[in-house]
């Protein structure tokens, strides 16, 4: 699948999806709707427990609603398998140790494209585009577990992006990560989207949110409080709904709200209006 | 009271170059300093030779000198240090110890361990509890808090221990921004009351919001020092791997456009 043909792209559904925990009873999805287009680049944002990763977990089967529904391409999740799922939507975990498991950095990144029939020159393509873009090439014999935990949550990315889904989700990318690795999960974003893929990544880090995704969504408590732009999210009429999730804009946005250039969610933008504003 | 590395340098067991060389700092009550330096600098080595737990509990090699006011501590044994030196790692659920069934059982836990009186143990839990704001958490079971409540906990438990030196290993990495500005009020609050803290951190905005002082750490070396201003200003901060705090990300950026002006200045400090 070099690049990514009509064929390979996928339209997210879901619908009142509700989802309650058996032990405790938690009701962490309390009637979620989302619709998430082929190609596009979305952001969840929300306080730790507000249900951003029990969400995404149910977009490739990790989960099983309680209630409601999620389709990929108009078919429902809950009757496909996850087999089939895992071949439209690559996930990574927060936690890089819950997704490593092989004694080396090439099986690890090889194990995802193996099991979706890939081999030869195919699996190898995949395999050293997707260690290159990490930055782990020249890591291939490496055990993971010799790897610095920034590096595993690389190799974890490493190893889904090699399944070359047309969906990729990221949880938490760039936690734990130094200026450098922050500056590859960008350019791993840029690339995937450049190529008509959807990526969803779940995070704490404003700046990167605002910099890197067209549409940001804010959940609080088991429900999307706020969908649209990033310019929409993190523009004023929208800081009461964002403080009550207990988060804050990026100081670009603050600043530019301080010099009434409207909103500017971005470094770039900010300096942009204050250039025209000249 | 001063905790001081002089001339220190680390090489993990069986490692083949060291850590950590040839590193000098002196930590003096009531102040903070950040420890900034790309991933795999020696941000972590250097919180395990602070805290005594390198070469001590984890072995390896140390040359140089760690002392506390003056006296060198390398004979002193690790329950002894952990009295006067406390280490808090980037993961709260490492540090829990899983048995406690209450918070206030888990942050009585050290100071048990070291066999302080039932009273002191209880004045001492209910002090650390209060010093950060979550004595109405007591009763709560530790496993069913948010990750920043949790790092709070952690934070309390050595509290308890009444060290005169904390030392934080990325405290704020697993956090919400809620849970971040939670431990950046903690550290505030504790230096106010005496204590010094070293904290290690990716987020130079958290570093800019509470250290007096940032140190930063390439391969093993310190490659700055200095005020929190003048370090987390320095455009060099980017060559070793460091994002520089948003608002002089901002300023630079601003400047290189042509747009830097008075205006964006006083709204930025405003």
């Amino acid at each position: 699948m070099p690049g990514c043909t009509v064929r390979c792209m996928a339209e997210l559904v879901v619908e009142g999806l509700v989802h309650v925990f058996p032990e405790g009873g938690v009701r962490a999805l309390d009637g979620v709707d989302l619709r998430v287009g082929a190609g596009e680049r979305v952001a969840l944002v929300g306080q730790n427990g507000s249900g951003k990763t029990t969400l995404v977990r149910h977009l490739n089967g990790l989960l099983r609603p309680t209630d409601g529904r999620v389709t990929v391409d108009g078919s429902d999740a809950a009757r496909m398998t996850v087999a089939q799922l895992a071949a439209r939507i690559g996930l990574t975990f927060q936690d890089p140790d819950r997704q490593i498991f092989a004694g080396s950095v090439r099986a690890e990144v090889e194990f995802g494209p193996r099991n979706l029939g890939r081999s030869g020159t195919e699996l190898a393509s995949a395999r050293a585009s997707a260690l290159e873009a990490t930055g782990l090439d020249g890591e291939e014999k490496t055990n993971p577990y010799d790897l610095g935990g920034s590096r595993r949550k690389l190799l974890a990315i490493a190893s889904v992006l090699a399944m070359r889904t047309p969906v990729l989700v990221l949880d938490e990318p760039t936690t734990g990560q130094d200026a450098r690795g922050v500056e590859r999960v960008r350019a791993i974003v840029e690339a995937v989207a450049a190529e008509g893929r959807t990526v969803i990544a779940i995070s704490h880090d404003m700046r990167f949110v605002a910099g890197s995704f067209d549409r940001v969504v804010v959940m609080r408590a088991g429900l999307v409080v706020l969908d649209g732009s990033s310019a929409e999210v993190f523009g004023r009429a929208a800081w009461p709904a964002l403080d009550s999730t207990y988060l804050e804009p990026p100081l670009a946005a603050v600043i530019g709200d301080r010099l009434g250039l409207g909103s500017t969610p971005t470094d770039a933008a900010l300096i942009e209006a204050l250039g025209s504003a000249q | 009271m001063t905790l001081t590395l002089a001339g220190v340098g680390y090489r993990y067991a069986g490692a083949r170059r060291p850590s950590l060389l040839d590193v000098s700092i002196d930590l003096h009550d009531g102040i903070v300093v950040g420890l900034a330096g790309a991933s795999e600098s020696g941000k972590t080595t250097m919180c395990l030779v602070l805290s005594g737990l390198a070469p001590r509990t984890i072995g390896g090699q140390i040359k140089g000198h760690v002392t506390l006011n003056g006296a060198d501590v390398d004979g002193w044994p690790m329950h002894q240090l952990s009295q006067r030196i406390g280490i808090g790692f980037q993961n709260p659920t490492t540090q829990l110890s899983q048995v406690a069934e209450s918070v206030f059982e888990e942050v009585a836990f050290g100071p048990m361990n070291v066999a302080l009186p039932r009273d002191e143990v209880v004045a001492r839990t209910w002090a650390a509890l209060v010093a950060l704001g979550i004595d109405g958490l007591a009763e709560r079971d530790p496993r069913r808090l948010s990750g920043g409540q949790q790092q709070l906990v952690a934070i309390a438990g050595l509290l308890a221990l009444r060290p005169d030196h904390l030392v934080l290993d990325e405290p704020t990495a697993q956090l919400d921004p809620a849970g971040t500005r939670m431990v950046g009020d903690a550290i505030r609050r504790l230096a106010s009351e005496g204590a010094s803290i070293l904290v290690a951190e990716q987020k130079t905005d958290l570093l800019a919001d509470v250290a007096a002082e940032v140190i930063v750490l390439d391969g093993g070396r310190v490659v700055m020092q200095g005020s929190a201003a003048e370090v987390l200003g320095d455009p060099r901060l980017a060559d070793v791997g460091v994002a520089p705090p948003a608002a002089v990300s901002l300023a630079r950026a601003a400047a290189e456009a042509g747009v830097g002006d008075a205006r964006l200045h006083g709204a930025l400090h405003g």
